[in-house]
């Protein structure tokens, strides 16, 4: 597999990265996606643009842009990035909230992109959601016994007394009196509509759940509820999370790898614990050196790495490397090349051409060198 | 300037309540702290907890009805400010003391050019003439690290990104040169390294101009490297107040010491359950007799629920809201002492010779 990233461009989708990975006791591939892209078209520009720049002028917004990664069964995968990288819309892509542009989502040996709208009801039932917005994600005119119910009757899981049953059940497995069956979501503060939005997504006994910044909107103390809310109920019902959060702190606590996004693709993909000790990607380093840590022993004494400028636009995203245009590290290659995701240590991806499995320190190559132009990394995407 | 340690800010048993529906809700009830210049002052708390209505107290913003300042005494620089006249207090407003807001869309004008919004306030507060406020619009765009300072200064707000938004909103804050800055929230609708630039923006200007600044926040980790002295809100009263070493080091109140915790800390192991603190935040219309924090607290006793408890004083600069606020102070710095150091967190690279596995604790 020795070649240059440009090369890779046109390669066939790469194996299921599972294939290598027999090490560990779990690596059961529960959804894979492949080269998964959603664009969003915005039309044209404005009119003088497209008379001079004709077909070229059409504004398009790669949210999504060749994402390839596995879930494993009972995991949870965290995925960060800051605020418009793409982390909701994949989210969403995966469950076809959000149609794909191209690429594939499997899901038991179907290809969910693929399904027929009816196919596709049918595995919702596997697949489910819970939402940033507790206050905007369950219907402000329905009871709470009613919310929880409804993909029990879509589902037709249950019929009468047993529905009223399992909602009551429900309520109490996520720590909710089912005395309040009869109440509206607001009547609840934040923390108990999120467990609300929480027995509503398990209701249809599902595998796969995404949660989409689950504890964002919370107090302190609520974070903490819902997080070990969330990590009892992996464990009682063997869960798959996607954990989409820009919290690095929560992201640490609760997945077991991390998936680092930025600007549609992703950059580094390692165990939680390394992802957030060892990183080797200088988005990742900084990201995670922007968190302020609650002791200030600690605070005062660390050097922080300051990232210059903004997320630049998705619409006309950077040529190269997408983070090039705020990296300490760049060099003049990084204008130019697209660095494919590699297999830097064992387990440990990252896209950089900067580094490669026999200099994986960027610190330590030489100024200007680009180690990955030439490495034999294993890549999983471009 | 901040050399000299006079006091600034003198807040004593303010008292802001609300008329509502649900009867008075105690908004503010009896909150006490001092602000020396130069310093920095933190206050923490959840959303309820009194603290951004503690400090529309100070500039007498609070709506009038439904909210009322019940009582309570602010000095600013020795200065009563209840006891001033609208015209006087205008004067205060934005020119000695000055705050940022959590969303920097919502306190801009959205018809107006950056550069229009800037000039207004040193026409107003300094009798700039129009050249004189356009050069220190500028100027003060190019101190918060705007680019390209001049020609942006002709954008309107929404051709900014947030975190740029919020460097206009500290240009306009700074720009009379405030002795008090009151940033609420200032980061919390930012991305983390975005949030980064704008505090060590802050930090950076404090540092420059002397001004004091009271920070408020949710996050203890903005706290930790920002600020002086801490103050921890609850259910509108302080439940402890420390210097910002001492009260992460040996947190005096049951409630702070669960916050604390409850932060998902990169040095605690995996796989232990993360700290939580039960129940839910108080309904401030309807406290209990007793400690307000009683019915979520793990150290609370019959007295808890039925007494009110005392402010403690556990240090020369230390107080805490609790009957047993002497036995979790002694408890948690007994902690800190067995505790092994926090691990150090630094970016570098292992060296090349030691795999990355060989790291654990």
């Amino acid at each position: 597999m020795s070649s240059t990233p440009q090369e890779h461009r046109n390669a066939p989708l790469p194996p299921p990265v599972s294939a290598q990975n027999s090490s560990e006791g779990n690596d059961q591939v529960l959804i894979a996606i492949r080269d998964l892209k959603v664009h969003f078209d915005l039309g044209g520009g404005t009119l003088l643009e497209r008379v001079a720049g004709g077909a070229r002028v059409r504004r398009v917004v790669k949210a999504v842009d060749g994402v390839s990664i596995d879930i494993y069964e009972g995991e949870t995968l965290g995925l960060v990035g800051e605020s418009g990288c793409g982390k909701s819309t994949l989210g969403r892509a995966v469950l076809r909230l959000t149609e794909p542009t191209s690429g594939q989502v499997l899901f038991n040996n179907r290809d969910l992109a693929r399904l027929s709208k009816a196919e596709m009801r049918g595995e919702r039932k596997n697949l489910q959601m819970i939402f940033q917005d507790p206050y905007a994600s369950l219907n402000p005119r329905m009871t709470v016994g009613q919310i929880i119910a409804e993909p029990i009757e879509t589902f037709r899981l249950a019929r009468g007394k047993e529905t009223d049953d399992r909602v009551r059940d429900l309520m109490e497995t996520v720590g909710l009196s089912p005395r309040f069956i009869k109440r509206y979501p607001h009547e609840f503060s934040g923390g108990q509509r999120q467990r609300i939005g929480i027995a509503r997504a398990l209701a249809a006994r599902p595998k796969f759940i995404v949660a989409d910044e689950p504890i964002s909107a919370l107090d302190v103390s609520i974070q903490a509820q819902i997080m070990n809310l969330m990590e009892r109920l992996q464990r009682e019902r063997n869960l798959t999370y996607l954990f989409i959060s820009h919290d690095l702190r929560a992201i640490r606590h609760v997945a077991d790898r991390v998936a680092v996004m930025y600007l549609g693709k992703l950059v580094e993909i390692a165990d939680a614990k390394v992802a957030y000790d060892e990183p080797l990607m200088p988005y990742t380093k900084a990201l995670i050196s922007a968190v302020p840590v609650p002791d200030p022993e600690v605070e005062i004494a660390r050097k922080r790495i300051v990232l210059e400028g903004d997320v630049p636009s998705a619409i006309n995203p950077p040529s190269g490397c997408p983070f090039h245009t705020r990296c300490p590290y760049r060099i003049e290659a990084c204008r130019e090349v697209v660095p494919p995701l590699v297999e830097i240590k064992p387990k440990h991806f990252a896209a950089c051409i900067r580094i490669s499995p026999e200099q994986p320190y960027i610190e330590q190559v030489a100024p200007g060198d680009a180690p990955g132009l030439s490495s034999t990394g294993r890549v999983i995407a471009r | 300037m901040s050399e000299e340690n006079g006091t600034l800010l003198s807040v004593r048993e303010l008292r802001t309540y609300f008329e509502t529906e649900d009867g008075t809700v105690k908004a503010v009830d009896g909150v006490s702290f001092e602000l020396k210049r130069g310093e920095t002052l933190g206050i923490v708390g959840e959303s309820g907890s009194g603290k951004s209505v503690t400090n529309l107290s100070l500039l007498r913003l609070v709506p009038q009805p439904p909210g009322r300042i019940v009582s309570g005494e602010v000095l600013f620089n020795g200065e009563d400010i209840f006891a001033l006249s609208e015209g006087e207090m205008r004067k205060i407003r934005g020119k000695r003391i000055a705050m940022i807001f959590q969303d920097p869309m919502t306190s801009l004008n959205p018809f107006m050019r950056i550069s229009k919004q800037l000039m207004e306030i040193t026409q107003l507060h300094l009798g700039h003439t129009r050249a004189q406020a356009y050069e220190r619009a500028v100027e003060m765009l190019e101190t918060v690290g705007m680019p390209d300072a001049r020609t942006r200064a002709r954008s309107y707000p929404h051709e900014f990104s947030g975190g740029m938004r919020q460097r206009v909103m500290i240009a306009m804050a700074l720009s009379c040169e405030p002795e008090l800055l009151i940033a609420d929230e200032p980061t919390t609708a930012l991305d983390v390294t975005i949030q980064a630039q704008i505090l060590e923006l802050i930090k950076e200007l404090k540092r420059k101009t002397g001004t004091s600044v009271i920070l408020i926040t949710h996050d203890l980790g903005v706290v930790a490297g920002m600020t002086d002295h801490i103050i921890v809100m609850y259910a509108g009263k302080v439940f402890e107040q420390a210097t910002t070493r001492e009260l992460f080091a040996c947190p005096g109140n049951p409630y702070t010491k669960g916050l604390l915790r409850s932060v998902p800390d990169p040095s605690h192991e995996e796989g232990t359950e993360l700290y939580q603190i039960p129940g839910l935040p108080p309904d401030v219309a309807r406290l209990p007799p007793g400690c307000p924090f009683a019915p979520r607290c793990e150290r609370a006793e019959e007295i808890c629920r039925r007494e009110y408890p005392p402010f403690v004083q556990l240090n020369h600069d230390h107080h805490s809201l609790c009957h047993f606020a002497r036995e979790v102070y002694d408890k948690s710095c007994h902690e800190r002492e067995s505790r092994k150091p926090a691990q150090e967190f630094t970016l570098n690279a292992p060296q090349s010779d030691s795999p990355a596995t060989e790291q654990n604790q």
